[in-house]
C-alpha cells in the first residue's frame, strides 16, 4: 500500500496530486503528517508543499471543471475534516485522468469519491446557512454589533459577504470562538482579526455575552422583548420539541439570545 | 422610548397573530443598498429561530391591534372573545422591527391587524407603517403585509409598492361553510383583493418591461391560508381550491392550518382534543406533490378518495393505487417517472439522472445518494435487482398492493392516524 502524507493544507493536497503524476503512482491514501499511519503501508511519501506545483494543479482544474465544482471543492475543504483528504485527493487525481471530451466526472455521483466530496460540501453549505440563521448580535456602547459563534466547520469566510450586504450601515464583529478569529466590519471594509490577549476580551467565550460595562443601555430590553416574543409565538397545543431540535440543534443554542 | 408596557403589548399581539401560519421570507432577491438596512435573499428565505412548537420564526409576526369589529367563529380575536386587547403605536412597532432586524433576530416584518372602524381606516394605518419603514427607517428587508378585505384599490396599490408579499386568507374553502362561521364575510371579499393584487403585479410587470427602473409591486407574490378541520370540507375540496389558486400567476404559497379549538364554546365548531396535525401534514405533502413532483390534483384525490389516507403519505398512496406504473427502471426511465417512486425525492432523482450517464446505477449507489430503499425497493428495478432466479424480484406487482401496504406502515403511524380519526368523530348530544 502506498501512502502519501501532507501538511493538511489545500496547497499540500494539490501538491500531492502533482507528485502522484510526477512519480507515476496512484497512492491508496493521503494522511496528515504526524497521524498514525495505517498498517501494511510499504511505501510512504512525504509531500513537500510547493506553491508553484499547487498553482499548476489548480490551473489544470480550472480548465477541466465547472465553476460550481471548483467552488464545491473549496467549500468542502472548509469542513476541516481529515477524512476528506483521501476522497478529495482521489477525486482531483481522477479529473486529470479523464479523456478529453468525456462527460466531466464532477456529475458522476455514483463515484464514491465524488459523492463524498459533494456531501461534505453540502454539509458545510448547510452550516453556513445555519450561521446566517442563528447568529445573534448584541450592541455595544460604541454602536458595534457583536456576534459570537462556534461552528463545526470553518464557515465564516462563506457568510461575510451576506452580512456585509445586509448590515452595510452598522459596524459589526463576528467571532469564531472555536478557531479564535473573527471578521470586523467598520462600515468601509471587512478585516480578519484575532485577539492577542484573551483575558481582556469584553465578552465571554462560552456564552458569547458582552460584559455589562460595554453592553449598550437598551440592549437588555430588546433581548427581553425577543425572549418574550419567542415564548408568545409558540402554540402550546402543537408542542413539537423534536422538530425544533432537528431544525435548530442544541449545539447552537448557547449563543442564542432566546435560548439563554 | 420602549418600556415594560411594550413587552406586554408585544406578548399579547404575538399571541393573537400566531395562528396565521404563513412564515416564509422567500420570493424576492434584493441586494443591500447604500444608506439602507437589509437585503432579501430569495430562495428558501432564512428562518432565524424555531419555537417550541417546531414552527419556524422568520418574520416578526405581529398584529398592529387585536381589536376587531368582526365576529368570525374560528378566530381567536373575534369581538365576543374576552381576551386581553392591545394596540402598538406606530413608532413602537417600527423601533422593534429595526432593532430586532439589526440584531439578526428576524428577516423582516409580517404585519396584520384586526379590523377597526372601517377596512380603509385599518389598511391606511398598515400602509403608513410600511411606508415609514421603507422611507424613513430605510428598511430594505422583507415585509409581508396582510391586506384587509374591503380596503380600497388605491390603498392596496400604495401598500404593494412597499411590501414584498401580500396575502388575504381564504380560511374556509367552501363559501357556505364560511358564511356559517363568519356571517359578515363571503368569498367575494377575499377574492376581490386577491384579484386586485394580481392585477397590480401584472401591470407592474408590463411597466417594468418598458422602464427597467419602475418600482416593483409585491415582487414576492401572494400567499393564502385555509383552516383544516373546523368545517366539513374534504381534502378534495381543499386541494382543488389550492390547485386552482396555484393556477393564478401570482399565487406562490397556500398554507394549511390545522384547526386549534380556540373558541370551544361556539356550537358551530367541532370540539377537538388536539389539532388535526396528521391531516395537516398530509395536505402539505399533497401540496408539495403538486408544486414539485408534477402531480395533478385529480391524481391525489378523486371521487373515490375524497380524503387523504392518514396512514400513508399521498405519494405512496398514489403508488399503491397504481401498481401498473411500476416497476420503474432506474437506469432508463425518464426523470418524471423516477420522481413518482416512493422513497425518491427531487434531490435524489436529480442525482440519479445525472449519474447514470457514467455507469449503471445499483441499489448500493441509490442508498448512498439518499434514497429510502426501505420504500423504494418495491417499486424499482436496477442493475442487480433484475438478474433472474438468484435474486427474485419482489415488487409491488408480485406482492400486490394490499399485502405491500402493511409492510410500509409502521405501528406508530397507524396509531397516530387512528387517534386522530377518533378525535374528529363528532358525538352530538
Amino acid at each position: 500500500m502506498t501512502v502519501y502524507t501532507f501538511d493538511h493544507t489545500l496547497d499540500g493536497l494539490l501538491t500531492a496530486v502533482f507528485d502522484a503524476y510526477a512519480l507515476h503512482q496512484m497512492p491508496d491514501s493521503l494522511s496528515v503528517e504526524g497521524d498514525i499511519l495505517t498498517m501494511f503501508c510499504n511505501e510512504v511519501h512525504q509531500v513537500r508543499t510547493a506553491e508553484d506545483k499547487a498553482r499548476r494543479v489548480w490551473a489544470g482544474l480550472e480548465k477541466r471543471l465547472s465553476r460550481e465544482a471548483l467552488r464545491l471543492i473549496t467549500v468542502a475543504w472548509l469542513s476541516e475534516e481529515k477524512e476528506l483528504s483521501t476522497p478529495l485527493f482521489h477525486y482531483i487525481y481522477k479529473v486529470f485522468r479523464q479523456k478529453e471530451g468525456a462527460p466531466s466526472i464532477e456529475r458522476n455521483f455514483s463515484d464514491p469519491d465524488v459523492l463524498f466530496v459533494t456531501n461534505t460540501g453540502r454539509r458545510v453549505m448547510h452550516e453556513q446557512l445555519r450561521m446566517k440563521q442563528f447568529i445573534r448580535f448584541q450592541k455595544t456602547k460604541d454602536g458595534t454589533y457583536l456576534g459570537v459563534v462556534s461552528p463545526d466547520h470553518n464557515v465564516l469566510p462563506l457568510i461575510i459577504s451576506h452580512f456585509r450586504d445586509r448590515f452595510g450601515d452598522q459596524p459589526w464583529l463576528i467571532y469564531d470562538a472555536r478557531r479564535r478569529y473573527g471578521f470586523y466590519y467598520d462600515r468601509q471594509q471587512v478585516v480578519r482579526i484575532t485577539f492577542e490577549d484573551e483575558e481582556a476580551l469584553p465578552f465571554d467565550l462560552d456564552t458569547g455575552r458582552l460584559s455589562s460595562e460595554v453592553l449598550s443601555q437598551d440592549d437588555q430590553l430588546f433581548q427581553d422583548l425577543w425572549r418574550t416574543y419567542f415564548k408568545a409565538i409558540c402554540i402550546r397545543e402543537r408542542m413539537n420539541p423534536r422538530k425544533q431540535l432537528s431544525d435548530m440543534p442544541r449545539r447552537y443554542w448557547k449563543y442564542m439570545t432566546e435560548k439563554q | 422610548m420602549l418600556t415594560e408596557k411594550t413587552i406586554e403589548k408585544l406578548r399579547i399581539l404575538a399571541e393573537s397573530a400566531k395562528y396565521d401560519v404563513s412564515c416564509s421570507s422567500s420570493g424576492t432577491v434584493r441586494k443591500g443598498k447604500q444608506g439602507m438596512v437589509g437585503n432579501t435573499v430569495g430562495g428558501m428565505g432564512i428562518c432565524h429561530s424555531f419555537a417550541d412548537d417546531g414552527r419556524c420564526i422568520s418574520l416578526l409576526k405581529v398584529m398592529l391591534t387585536n381589536y376587531c369589529k368582526y365576529d368570525c367563529a374560528y378566530c381567536i380575536n373575534r369581538r365576543s372573545n374576552d381576551i386581553p386587547r392591545a394596540t402598538l403605536s406606530v413608532s413602537e412597532l417600527e423601533e422593534i422591527v429595526m432593532e430586532f432586524y439589526r440584531r439578526n433576530y428576524i428577516e423582516g416584518l409580517f404585519l396584520s391587524s384586526g379590523v377597526v372602524r372601517t377596512p380603509d381606516y385599518t389598511m391606511e394605518r398598515l400602509t403608513a407603517i410600511v411606508r415609514d419603514l421603507r422611507t424613513i427607517h430605510r428598511f430594505n428587508g422583507y415585509i409581508h403585509l396582510k391586506s384587509i378585505p374591503g380596503a380600497s384599490q388605491e390603498l392596496l396599490n400604495e401598500a404593494g409598492r412597499y411590501a414584498d408579499r401580500m396575502s388575504v386568507n381564504i380560511e374556509i374553502p367552501r363559501e357556505e361553510s364560511l358564511k356559517l362561521l363568519a356571517p359578515e364575510k363571503d368569498h367575494q371579499s377575499v377574492f376581490k383583493p386577491m384579484k386586485l393584487i394580481q392585477q397590480g403585479v401584472l401591470e407592474n410587470k408590463e411597466d417594468r418591461r418598458r422602464m427597467r427602473h419602475a418600482p416593483r409591486f409585491v415582487p414576492a407574490g401572494q400567499s393564502t391560508q385555509m383552516i383544516v378541520g373546523a368545517t366539513a370540507e374534504t381534502d378534495r375540496d381543499i386541494l382543488s381550491m389550492s390547485s386552482a389558486l396555484y393556477g393564478q400567476p401570482t399565487m406562490r404559497r397556500v398554507y394549511y392550518s390545522g384547526y386549534i379549538s380556540v373558541n370551544t364554546y361556539d356550537p358551530r365548531l367541532p370540539v377537538l382534543k388536539q389539532p388535526p396535525l396528521v391531516r395537516e401534514n398530509r395536505l402539505y405533502q399533497a401540496d408539495w406533490l403538486m408544486r414539485f413532483y408534477q402531480f395533478r390534483v385529480d391524481e391525489i384525490v378523486d371521487e373515490l378518495h375524497t380524503n387523504l389516507d392518514l396512514e400513508v403519505d399521498p405519494k405512496l398512496a398514489w403508488a399503491l393505487r397504481h401498481p401498473e406504473a411500476f416497476p420503474v427502471d432506474i437506469n432508463t426511465a425518464e426523470y418524471e417517472r423516477i420522481l413518482r417512486v416512493p422513497g425518491i425525492g427531487v434531490k435524489s432523482a436529480m442525482l440519479i439522472v445525472s449519474s447514470r450517464r457514467f455507469n449503471r446505477i445499483t441499489s448500493y449507489h441509490l442508498k448512498k445518494m439518499g434514497v429510502v430503499m426501505k420504500k423504494a425497493k418495491y417499486f424499482i428495478t436496477c442493475h442487480e435487482l433484475t438478474d433472474g432466479y438468484a435474486n427474485p424480484i419482489v415488487g409491488i406487482n408480485e406482492l400486490h398492493p394490499e399485502r405491500l401496504r402493511p409492510l410500509l406502515v409502521s405501528a406508530a403511524q397507524r396509531k397516530k392516524a387512528a387517534a386522530e380519526l377518533q378525535l374528529t368523530l363528532n358525538f352530538e348530544e
